[in-house]
């Protein structure tokens, strides 16, 4: 039986966009290992207690002091743990990770809302992008990026994009016809539409794929500690490599505070643009 | 007063190619055999009409007959696939999407029936938002919103929102909305139909007083007979998308074009489109003002009345008197009427609607009087021939008492 070469196809691709293309991913990847330094040297400057009581003060701001508490002691256990450089490393990655995503991700969304063709061909992209599993990313990521930062946000970009682009697209389309209706009989262009109703109308459906993006986003960045990036991920990796299941509970709840906290106030920021919506 | 829209050889076929199907239609197939041979609905069928400027034009169907759709292509929110539409000697139908937009921030502005108040904005904010889109600096959209909503008495709820307004009071923020814009034309698809009734007949006169004040040309739908002939200064009919008849309330309810036509009208409550000059009788008998009490009593003595009314040469009603005042003049030696105090009684236009005097005539105990625009008595209203007139609907009086309920 002839086996179709698949994965020899593959290879050869991603062989032939190196060979090319290869300066190029060089330079980017400079550049945003640049970014990504300068925003850690930056945080590095400011001292644990004041980082703690910034989180508090959003959480606070988006659902009340409950939350505010919660994440003051969640976070201070990850210092008393002596994670907090990993702690920072993983945060920073997850805000650049995420903030790609929804830059590149809400307008793809807009447009497959508003194309009825593009929706059509990027779904199937985007059902590939979910399914995948998610190491694979890794691959590609490492050939095209090498070890580091960089290629873990290209992974994690891949992974998380999906959600914000389905649910700013969902979200579009679900603004009720009399709603569009009345944009087009006051005579308003595209883009007034958008700005003006499809957009208002549809935020809080938007932010939940951003509560979505950011929860995959921290996911993949942990498992992208195995392409060399930086955090929490590699200390779990460690801890497996030594067996040390000590280590590895430590930093896995580290992980999980951060997802929690994350989660929490993202869904704070949901609720308060519903409400505003619904007054 | 010009024509102001005017429909032409409208159809509506639900397809993105409605070619086949128009072609069928020009060859005189029925919508039915069309559906059969292509699949395709045709939701308006080579329509016409034109409305005429400052006219109240209702377009009257049941719902699927297409009447929405007739109204959306005047703005294309819906396609036409054939036929014109002329807005001011302007073919909509021929424009681009920038002179299209020009059009309907200009020309004209569209009150929806489930009000499509934006649910993010305030009252204020939804009510500029065609100003918004057309430009107008923030502090000169908000003046005129503010006077518009003022208008429609919405004075001190800017800051609400819509969710915390009643649907009443949603429909008046979509007038306002409507208004602020100072289109020269209003379309108004069922925009009181899910308002329950009494708030609904407060609206519909909420829109005759503006209008009066405004004189716009509104393009009314509805699927409701009353409204339309209370709205309505012409009344088109819409069936499966044909127009079935045109014409003023009265062409409408006196001849039915068809079966369809004359079945709604056997529905409808008389009382609110009669007017006191069609249920009026003959002034007869009367008398001058230069005859003496002896004919005045000689005349209600011939007609076995009480009371006669009296008026002067040129017809203008100058009072009534009764059998006892003629003898109290003739027993005082009065040459002529013009010596007596005659009784002052009220006078009602001939274009008054029965229903708005329903009390007056069922509590008055002298007939009531009618004149025309000149003052002049032209007919007496008596009890028993204003009920012989919603009597002769066709339809049982038991309609009557119950939509008149609120009058007695």
């Amino acid at each position: 039986m002839y086996r179709l070469p698949l994965g020899h196809w593959v290879n050869n691709g991603v062989e032939w966009l190196l060979d090319n293309f290869g300066s190029a991913f060089d330079s980017f990847t400079e550049t945003v290992t640049g970014v990504a330094d300068t925003l850690r040297n930056a945080i590095g400057v400011l001292p644990w207690f004041v980082i703690i009581l910034i989180f508090a003060i959003l959480a606070w701001r988006a659902k009340g002091w409950r939350l505010a508490l919660g994440t003051s002691l969640g976070l201070y256990l990850i210092y008393n743990l002596e994670l907090w450089q990993p702690f920072l490393d993983t945060l920073i990655l997850v805000l650049i990770a995420s903030l790609v995503s929804l830059i590149i991700g809400i307008p793809l969304g807009i447009i497959a809302a508003r194309h009825e063709r593009f929706h059509r061909i990027l779904s199937p992209g985007l059902d590939f992008m979910q399914t995948m599993p998610s190491f694979v990313y890794l691959i590609p990521a490492l050939m095209f990026f090498s070890l580091g930062t960089v290629s873990a946000v290209f992974a994690t970009v891949i992974f998380s994009m999906p959600p914000v682009i389905r649910l700013t697209d969902l979200g579009i389309r679900q603004v009720p016809t009399d709603l569009i209706e009345v944009g087009e009989a006051f005579g308003s262009s595209p883009s007034q539409m958008l700005f003006k109703i499809q957009l208002p109308l549809a935020l809080p459906t938007i932010m939940a794929g951003i509560n979505q993006t950011m929860m995959l986003s921290l996911s993949m960045v942990v498992i992208s500690a195995m392409i060399g990036a930086q955090g929490l991920g590699a200390g779990v990796l460690a801890a497996i490599a030594q067996m040390d299941i000590g280590k590895g509970f430590e930093y896995g709840l580290a992980v999980v505070i951060l997802a929690m906290i994350l989660d929490r106030l993202s869904q704070g920021v949901v609720s308060n643009s519903r409400a505003t919506l619904k007054k | 007063m010009g024509v102001k829209i005017e429909v032409k050889n409208l159809v509506k076929i639900f397809s993105p190619q409605p070619q086949k199907a128009l072609h069928l239609l020009d060859q005189g197939l029925s919508k039915d055999q069309i559906l059969e041979k292509t699949g395709l609905t045709i939701g308006v069928n080579n329509v016409s009409f034109a409305v005429n400027e400052g006219e109240v034009f209702v377009v009257m169907g049941l719902s699927g007959s297409g009447k929405s759709t007739i109204l959306r292509c005047l703005n294309r929110l819906i396609e036409p696939s054939s036929g014109t539409v002329i807005i001011d000697g302007v073919d909509i139908t021929n424009l681009k999407p920038k002179e299209l937009r020009q059009v309907r921030q200009m020309k004209m502005a569209m009150v929806f029936q489930q009000f499509a108040l934006l649910p993010h904005r305030t009252v204020l904010q939804n009510t500029v938002f065609g100003l918004e889109v057309h430009g107008v600096s923030k502090a000169d959209r908000e003046k005129k919103a503010l006077e518009r909503l003022s208008m429609v008495g919405l004075d001190g709820y800017e800051n609400s929102y819509p969710d915390e307004l009643s649907g009443g009071m949603k429909q008046r923020v979509g007038l306002a909305r409507a208004l602020t814009n100072d289109p020269d034309i209003l379309l108004m698809d069922e925009a009181f139909s899910a308002l329950d009734p009494l708030i609904r007949e407060e609206m519909q006169d909420e829109l005759l007083n503006l209008q009066q004040k405004m004189n716009k040309t509104i393009v009314f739908i509805t699927h409701d007979l009353n409204e339309a002939l209370k709205l309505g200064d012409r009344i088109a009919f819409i069936r499966d998308g044909s127009l079935v008849q045109v014409g003023t309330p009265e062409e409408i309810i006196r001849d039915p074009a068809d079966d369809y036509v004359a079945k709604f009208a056997r529905g409808v409550d008389r009382s609110k489109i009669l007017t006191l000059k069609d249920v009026m009788k003959r002034p007869h008998p009367i008398v001058q003002l230069r005859d003496g009490p002896h004919v005045a009593l000689q005349v209600m003595m011939d007609h076995g009345i009480s009371s006669v009314f009296v008026v002067d040469r040129a017809k203008h009603l100058q009072g009534l008197i009764t059998a006892d005042l003629a003898l109290e003049a003739r027993k005082a030696g009065v040459e002529s009427l013009r010596e007596v105090k005659l009784i002052e009684v009220p006078v009602h236009q001939e274009t008054v609607l029965v229903q708005d005097i329903f009390t007056i005539i069922a509590e008055s105990k002298t007939p009531l009087a009618v004149i025309d625009e000149e003052q002049r008595l032209i007919g007496i209203i008596i009890r028993g021939s204003v009920l012989a007139a919603l009597a002769n609907t066709g339809g049982d009086p038991k309609d009557v008492s119950t939509t008149t309920g609120p009058l007695g």
